[in-house]
């Protein structure tokens, strides 16, 4: 594609110009123009949309004294890293850490398993209820916390697991698994089951043969699965304010916002908010940019093909 | 149902050749969903059965202290559908998320058209800040852009100042209504956009070149091929882009609980999400929670449907 395109450019290029009239010149003068202007509506759009980002970083190097001035500067004037020393020894930062690092762990690993053996049943057989299991996926992916938020708060109460992390990763994990059943579907099948016959016909028992040859082929699968999984558990808010309100259980979302809350009492010192920020967005972005095209294609990939 | 590379095919398929091997005991498939299935069914399953039982329950007091529940047939819906508390946040939920959708979809495909048009450089630059801003943890979105929108040092005010709107200087986009959900949406709109225009731009890839040649050769403007070819074109994905859109922008009761924080008038700012969790979690009215509950369940799945139709046709597929 990107082939024909730099041959037919260099044909045009070199197309003697002085044979052309005047009128093709000042169009293509026109469209010159009008691409250009593009490119700057296009990056002036990109700017806004990166801008909220690059101003947390920003902000978060910066010291308090400097972000109360009249004027904002818009680069790092005397970046320091005071503010992330303040987050990190100065509040439950490390606790609300270990908190979302243990729910996101145990949910991640029973995610996968689950939604795994689930992916493999349903690709790779046919049996009575399979639709109806496959439509029950599909629909329980949709439902919102905020309409079942209360009932598990309920259930969690009456069983003594409120501000447990088995609790709430039993309620992330049945959450997440429906979408991610959904998205290992599509790796399975996308491994043919005569390449684990023809292994079986070369003398490998089943096992082995699944083992040695179909497990390293769904490796992507599973790794963009369990980022997937692991984005959902450490961003989640809702649920996680529900069943964890005591303060000594906080995951990093629950924490960021009693960190500002605790910052507003004595006038939001802005630059330690945005540390804290950063701390928890960077190592989602770095994830999220692992997986997000399986994400894209995942969710609407039905749509785009037709 | 057709697909070729079937286990468990019958064997009516090769009625000469023996099977490969016996056919599997019909009891595997089941035994590899049960763990997915319990999880489904403690997590998702019990609440919503826990809900539908509640919602036809007295569940006052008294039974938070023991006693057995009494059932009352639809008095809570009554009460709870009665109230025009009730009926004011259900209108605003439902303006507030048509809005945020269909700005949301008109910006998104904005910028797919930008991605289409531009410069592969520039169009690679776009999609970056789109990734970034979508990576962003909820959360960490909300709390950066209250900082932009602070009334004090925010850059929102001080850029309003610089272009001559000397009374935005101190303003509190937060203390009122109307300026706390226009805020909102920018935040909303902000985070869903970038989903929008990357599914939107692989949709805008299918469309071949020679149709929209083929379209312009005929003489065709750019307004006439937007809407007579590349609009019909890429309806499958705008159609479920905006289905999801609608669906999301229901459930945003994170993000107003967080703005709220900063001190905005709770009553009039809640949402469908936020007016179930002060029923339930703030006056302990369970009954009447898991009433309205039912019905965000109910919508959802109503407005779901087309959706997962789709994905159902896929399976089949």
């Amino acid at each position: 594609m990107s082939a024909v395109e730099i041959t037919t450019g260099r044909r045009v290029g070199a197309d003697p110009d002085p044979s052309r009239p005047a009128p093709a010149a000042a169009g293509r003068w026109r469209r010159r123009l009008g691409r250009w202007l593009l490119g700057t509506v296009a990056l002036v759009v990109a700017a806004i949309w990166a801008f909220p980002v690059y101003w947390m970083v920003i902000s978060s190097l910066t010291p308090d004294a400097l972000l109360r001035s009249e004027t904002p500067s818009f680069w790092p004037a005397s970046p320091s890293v005071r503010n992330f020393e303040a987050v990190i020894e100065g509040s439950s930062f490390p606790s609300a850490l270990r908190m979302s690092l243990s729910i996101t762990a145990v949910t991640v690993v029973a995610v996968l398993a689950f939604a795994f053996l689930a992916a493999l049943a349903i690709s790779r057989f046919r049996f009575r209820g399979r639709t109806s299991f496959v439509l029950a996926v599909l629909f329980i992916q949709m439902l919102p916390a905020e309409g079942l938020f209360i009932a598990q708060y309920k259930m969690l109460s009456a069983a003594g697991m409120l501000n447990s992390v088995i609790g709430v990763s039993v309620l992330y994990t049945a959450a997440i698994v429906p979408f991610t059943v959904w998205m290992l579907r599509g790796f399975v099948a996308g491994v043919p089951a005569e390449l684990e016959e023809a292994a079986m016909v070369d003398g490998l028992s089943r096992a082995k043969a699944f083992w040695r040859i179909t497990f390293p082929l769904l490796a992507p699968g599973l790794i963009a699965s369990g980022v997937y999984a692991f984005l959902q558990a450490w961003n989640e808010f809702t649920v996680a304010l529900v069943v964890l309100p005591a303060e000594s259980t906080q995951t990093l979302p629950l924490w960021l916002r009693s960190f500002l809350a605790a910052s507003a009492n004595r006038g939001v010192d802005w630059g330690e908010v945005m540390a804290a920020s950063t701390l928890i967005a960077l190592p989602v972005i770095v994830f999220f940019l692992v997986v997000q095209s399986r994400m894209t294609s995942g969710l609407v990939s039905g749509a785009v093909k037709g | 149902m057709t697909a070729g590379p079937d286990v468990s095919a019958p064997p009516l398929t090769a009625p000469g050749a023996p099977p490969p091997r016996r056919r599997r005991p019909p009891r595997a498939p089941y035994a590899l969903l049960l763990p997915a299935i319990a999880v489904m069914l403690v997590g998702m399953g019990y609440p919503v059965f826990w809900q539908v039982m509640t919602s036809f329950q007295e569940y006052g007091l008294a039974q938070q202290f023991g006693q057995p529940p009494t059932f009352v047939g639809l008095d809570n819906y009554a009460r709870i559908f009665g109230d025009e508390r009730l009926w004011a946040v259900v209108t605003r939920s439902i303006i507030f998320c048509l809005a945020n959708a269909f700005v949301t979809l008109a910006i998104g495909i904005g910028v797919a058209l930008l991605m289409k048009a531009t410069h592969p450089v520039v169009r690679l630059v776009l999609q970056i800040s789109m990734l970034l801003a979508w990576a962003m943890p909820m959360v960490a979105s909300v709390t950066v852009w209250k900082w932009l929108f602070d009334w004090r040092t925010g850059v929102i005010n001080w850029l309003l100042v610089q272009v001559g709107l000397t009374g935005m200087d101190g303003h509190n986009w937060l203390a009122q209504p109307l300026s706390f959900f226009f805020v909102a949406t920018v935040i909303i709109v902000w985070m869903s956009v970038p989903f929008v225009a990357l599914s939107v731009y692989a949709g805008l890839t299918q469309v071949p070149d020679e149709v929209v040649e083929a379209a312009t050769i005929d003489g065709a403007g750019p307004a006439q091929v937007f809407w007579r070819i590349t609009v019909p074109m890429i309806r499958p994905v705008l159609s479920i882009v905006l289905l999801l859109q609608v669906i999301w922008d229901l459930r945003v009761f994170a993000q107003i609980r967080l703005l709220q924080d900063a001190g905005a008038p709770v009553a009039e700012t809640n949402l469908l999400g936020n007016f179930i969790f002060e029923l339930g979690v703030g006056r302990q009215d369970f009954a009447g929670a898991a009433a309205v509950s039912i019905l965000v369940l109910a919508l959802t799945v109503a407005l779901s449907w087309p959706y997962v139709r789709t994905l159902l046709k896929e399976d089949a597929a």
